[in-house]
């Protein structure tokens, strides 16, 4: 993630809070790790997906990046694991797989 | 040189907006706060005053109207009075917390039910805890001057936050009184054009509204309780400022006839007029009363008050609103919780009077003062003595 000289909020003490909590760095949400609220993580199957990007359209909170090859990845720093492109893919190839600890 | 006019507080208040320069005007009528966005309305279609009017519909809507021009930079008032600021209050709470330094006057009227459009400060005390400078006026002078210093400190860089003006319903709001209105070039001194640094612009964007997690919500909201306190100084200023200019001072606790006084009478709003003429005659009976306006609620000023009642030997509160099942009235509860830790303290007597617009007449405030030197000392049990009670029998009150 770009965060060169980015303070997440829970890293600045209240008294360079910015005036009503007001937000001055634009798409600074993208910074916030939210991958870690899972339960389960979306795994692609290459061989039969066909590229249609129905996963990429549907996923609420844009965690799935396309590739320059036509394919579409998950992107685990902000994916919640709602299973919605596991849900709408018309082949079917991708699954939830259940989070385990290391 | 200012004009004696003969002005409604409704129309006085509008009159300040209008000379404030005011961007945009969002607001719904309700009585007994009609006649404020009824004058704006026709002073913007007679091309008096410059400024969006938007005609919402709802009280929510005219929160939410002026969250978003304040959110550019534009200089925004609203307007309601009870069951209206009550269907706006989750974006009351925004406005705050935003710290938009948005104006809102309040006609205050009783809340429903049963159905009330007359005057007490319940709807006042439902906002108490909003994080708003919340101030009281007492005639309509102070209606207008109010109205121009809640634009004047509320835009103030050292204070960002909204500003509510408390008006009496109709006692204010409906009669008409004589009153001066200041220059024009006086009141543009007074209240500068304001740039707001975090404004809603593509070229340099700003995210309002933000999500806040359990890591940061407390952070945020301590900075601003701070800052709602550290505000006290520039209020102070304004008013100071405010008679500079026109010639008439105010102050957050103000006294009347306190010198060797032993027992002040504490009202907020147009009450305080009536409780004057009350210490005027008991002291010409030789009665030791005085009178103390609390004209600055929120922030509370608890240093001025502490400072005000000093050797003051009991205090009669009346509160024009019930913290039903609390401690007493809210305003006597207040000041007994800033008295607390005084070694040296008056007594403090919660009385509960004027709802719903039932008059309190000079008699009410004559027994008042009674009551409170008796109960001084003699004591009393009761957490707060209501007036007026049909059934009730005098000196029969509320046990804790």
């Amino acid at each position: 993630m770009a965060m060169k000289g980015y303070k997440l909020p829970n890293e600045v003490p209240w008294n360079d809070i910015e005036l009503g909590a007001i937000v001055t760095e634009p798409g600074s949400a993208s910074f916030k790790r939210t991958g870690d609220w899972r339960t389960e993580h979306p795994v692609v199957d290459k061989e039969s997906c066909i590229k249609c990007g129905m996963c990429w359209l549907h996923c609420p909170d844009a965690a799935i990046t396309p590739l320059d090859d036509g394919y579409f990845e998950p992107d685990l720093y902000h994916c919640k694991g709602c299973g919605i492109c596991a849900a709408i893919c018309p082949k079917h190839c991708i699954t939830m797989e259940q989070e385990v600890e290391q | 040189m200012s004009k004696r006019v003969v002005l409604e507080a409704s129309h006085a208040v509008a009159e300040a907006v209008k000379m404030a320069d005011v961007d945009v005007v969002a607001a719904y009528p309700i009585t007994p706060q009609t006649h404020i966005p009824e004058r704006l309305a026709e002073m913007v279609a007679d091309g008096e005053l410059d400024a969006a009017y938007i005609p919402v519909e709802s009280e929510h809507s005219a929160m939410s109207c002026v969250l978003g021009s304040a959110a550019v930079g534009a200089r925004s008032f609203t307007t309601t009075a009870a069951q209206g600021l009550e269907l706006m209050h989750e974006a009351v709470y925004i406005a705050s917390s935003h710290r938009y330094p948005i104006v809102m006057a309040i006609c205050n009227r009783a809340l429903s039910a049963p159905i009330s459009i007359w005057c007490d400060h319940s709807d006042a005390m439902s906002c108490r805890d909003v994080g708003w400078i919340s101030v009281f006026c007492q005639n309509n002078q102070e209606a207008f001057d109010m109205t121009a210093w809640a634009f004047r400190v509320g835009e103030d860089p050292e204070v960002m936050f909204p500003v509510m003006v408390n008006l009496d319903g109709f006692t204010l709001s409906h009669v008409t009184e004589p009153l001066l209105l200041p220059e024009q070039k006086d009141i543009d001194r007074y209240i500068p054009r304001y740039n707001y640094r975090l404004a809603l612009n593509p070229d340099n964007p700003t995210s309002h509204g933000g999500f806040g997690l359990p890591d940061v919500y407390t952070e945020v909201k301590y900075a601003q309780e701070v800052a709602l306190r550290n505000s006290m100084p520039v209020l102070e200023k304004g008013w100071k400022e405010f008679g500079d200019i026109f010639g008439r001072s105010y102050k957050a606790i103000e006294t009347y006839k306190a010198e060797g006084a032993e027992t002040l009478i504490v009202t907020m709003g147009s009450l305080g007029e009536t409780a004057k003429m009350v210490v005027d005659s008991m002291r010409e009976k030789g009665v030791a009363v005085g009178h103390l306006n609390i004209r600055l609620w929120r922030p509370f000023p608890f240093d001025a008050f502490r400072e005000a009642v000093k050797g003051i030997k009991s205090l009669a509160v009346l509160d024009r609103a019930i913290s039903f099942g609390g401690p007493g009235g809210p305003v006597a509860s207040e000041l007994k919780a800033a008295l607390y830790d005084c070694s040296d303290r008056p007594r403090v007597m919660s009385f509960v009077g004027g709802l719903g617009g039932r008059e309190v007449d000079t008699p009410v405030f004559e027994y008042m003062v009674n009551r409170t030197i008796e109960v001084t000392a003699s004591g009393s049990d009761l957490l707060f003595e209501p007036l007026e009670v049909r059934g009730l029998a005098q000196g029969s009150g509320v046990r804790g």
